[in-house]
């Protein structure tokens, strides 16, 4: 993409509260935006082959904490935040340092992610006196609704730039990764751990440095998504399902890719929205069952998703280029 | 520089390297030879931390390298190459000698000096000419170049190059031979030379250690290993024959246990 079609996109997208689009349209505009921002932060380390499939964990531990701290002890999101993030960083630890030390890679790195999904959700609904259980809970409103301090704006054009600078920070943060050395020590070390360590790279240090950032991404978009629905759910934002969904849009959409990941996150929203209105809510498990069959045959099929791929040329025009150095 | 004391390996109750002793001294260029499965690969992955020791102390420099992580062991000063070459094959061949000259040294260095640096190890080992080129289009004589210029790239001071040239042409061999003598010579780096083909290997190197089974057997100057009668019974069978085996000796040969039961009788 050249820098003017990135700055005219931009201007388009930044234009988007001026149109008085419907609110269902801006609804549907905001979660895209969202959980593209969390996508790309899952992508920034599953691209490199360290699949979480645990990322709901930090979904959860943004929303929750920031809920939390705000509904018994007033405490504003803007220091929720980054107790949040550091909350976040200390799981990421927690969960990374071992499995990194002792070469816990691929499908086994993956199944200890999982159970640390799980393990959240059933923190949070083992906590129920404070966190409502599966029953959810809301944040506490604040006045009308729009605070800055609260981080609260029922107006959706507002919450709308906020979700969009957000994600504009993502892909920013996501470029950054992609155009620095630590792609290159990322790409070694996903394919050979040894042969890495052997030539100065500090193995598990790099690949805690890029968990920790993915971690940090996700948490804020769970505090982006329960400020925005002012209502968390274990099961919608801390659970396997949330997680697996997580992985399936990025892979879908393409993880190797920086716009790949919202590319997945426009594919799943719209899906799930379209299944909402054709079917009814009836058969709510089908978006599940459809995302499970995609998955695999994109893995099968077309395991460098629908960015990455050739065939998706009229596409191209998403990608960033790649600048090499020296 | 390096002194290396009653090292052991153990795999699983297996004696993989057996209390060996050796000492290399700055500048030196020391021959490690041995037949297959005599434990050099080893040696070279415990100095290097790629496998834990068993037992036995490794001191570079006054310091135990011993539980050192590999990384550590690189920023030290130790650089390795790997028997059968292990690029990262999502890199392109620069892109694999620069990520090693920007972790691999031991100050931290700027991006542009790292790419600086790879390109002067790809033209020391002679590689430099389409540095984008894909790794898997490298040959096998490729793919050792590779190997040293990533481990040259970090700026070693002690060079551990476990070459035992498979798939190499006489020609090849000859110029991996010489371009180990340049390394020494002129880049003064400390280099300890796994490799199979006495012809060429005794040639160059100052001093010969030989193992067997895991344990040292023999260590002195090439002639006097040649003429040591152990040597001659486990590896080198007739010493006249030295120079022949150098000729006749091919990859298949070298990789399979046929290679140790011919020289044995
Ligand atoms: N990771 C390992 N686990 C178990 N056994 C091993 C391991 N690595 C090496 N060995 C065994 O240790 C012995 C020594 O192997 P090593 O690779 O050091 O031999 P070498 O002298 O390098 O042989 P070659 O000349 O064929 O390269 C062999 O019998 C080998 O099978
Ligand atoms: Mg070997």
């Amino acid at each position: 993409m050249t820098r003017f079609s990135k700055f005219t996109a931009l201007f388009l997208l930044a234009a988007v509260p001026f149109l008085d689009l419907p609110d269902y349209y801006m609804h549907v505009l905001i979660l895209i935006l969202i959980w593209g921002f969390v996508y790309t932060g899952w992508s920034i380390m599953g691209r490199f082959g360290l699949v979480s499939l645990g990322h709901g964990a930090f979904l959860g531990i943004g929303g929750y904490t920031v809920g939390m701290l705000w509904n018994f002890y007033g405490i504003t999101p803007w220091l929720g935040i980054p107790i949040a993030l550091i909350l976040a960083t200390i799981v990421a630890l927690i969960v990374g340092y071992p499995c990194f030390q002792f070469r816990i890679i691929g499908h086994y790195f993956a199944l200890v992610t999982l159970a640390l999904a799980e393990v959240v959700r059933l923190v949070i609904i083992g906590m129920r006196d404070y966190t409502g259980g599966s029953l959810g809970m809301t944040p506490q409103r604040y006045g009308e609704g729009m605070s800055v301090y609260a981080f609260q704006f029922v107006e959706k054009d507002y919450f709308y730039v906020i979700v969009l600078l957000s994600w504009v920070f993502g892909i920013w943060v996501w470029n950054l990764v992609d155009g620095s050395m630590a792609r290159y020590s990322m790409e070694a070390i996903s394919d050979d751990e040894d042969a890495s360590a052997s030539v100065g790279i500090n193995v598990t240090r790099e690949k805690l440095k890029i968990t920790i950032l993915s971690a940090w991404l996700t948490a804020f978009g769970g505090v982006l998504y329960g400020q925005y629905q002012m209502y968390l759910n274990p099961d919608t934002i801390a659970g396997i399902s949330v997680s697996l969904q997580i992985v399936f849009a990025s892979i879908v959409g393409g993880m190797y890719v920086a716009l790949g990941p919202t590319v997945g996150a426009v594919i799943t929203i719209l899906l799930s929205e379209s299944l909402r209105i054709l079917v009814g809510v009836e058969l709510a498990g089908l978006d599940g069952t459809i995302y499970g069959i995609m998955l695999i045959l994109f893995i099968i099929f077309l395991p460098r998703g629908i960015l990455g791929s050739g065939w998706a040329k009229p596409l191209e025009i998403l990608r960033f280029p790649k600048d090499k150095p020296g | 520089m390096l002194i290396v004391k009653k090292l052991s390996k153990h795999f699983k109750g297996f004696v993989a390297v057996d209390s060996v002793s050796f000492e290399v001294h700055e500048g030196e260029l020391v021959g490690l030879i041995g037949p297959n499965g005599s434990g050099k690969s080893t040696v070279f992955n415990l100095i290097s931390g790629n496998l834990s020791l068993t037992s036995g102390s490794i001191r570079f420099d006054g310091q135990e390298l011993a539980g050192l992580p590999s990384h550590r062991v690189c920023h030290q000063g130790i650089a390795r190459t790997f028997q059968i070459p292990r690029p990262f094959r999502k890199l392109d061949l620069l892109e694999n000698v620069a990520v090693s000259a920007f972790f691999g040294s031991a100050v931290p260095i700027r991006r542009e000096e790292a790419w600086k640096r790879a390109k002067e190890a790809l033209g020391i080992v002679k590689l430099s000419g389409d540095s984008n080129v894909d790794v898997a289009r490298l040959g096998a004589s490729g793919l050792k170049k590779l190997e040293l210029a990533r481990a040259l790239s970090t700026r070693p001071r002690l060079l551990l190059a476990d070459e035992s040239l498979g798939g190499l042409d006489e020609t090849e061999m000859e110029q991996a031979g010489e371009m180990l003598e340049h390394i020494r010579s002129e880049m003064g780096i400390t280099i300890i030379w796994v490799e199979h083909i006495m012809g060429i290997l005794m040639k160059v190197v100052d001093r010969v250690i030989v193992l067997d089974h895991g344990e040292k057997i023999s260590e002195g100057l090439p002639n006097e290993v040649a003429d040591d009668p152990k040597v001659i019974e486990v590896y080198l069978g007739d010493k006249n024959e030295v120079g022949h085996k150098a000729a006749d000796t091919t990859v298949e040969s070298l990789q399979s246990s046929d290679y140790i039961s011919r020289k044995q009788c």
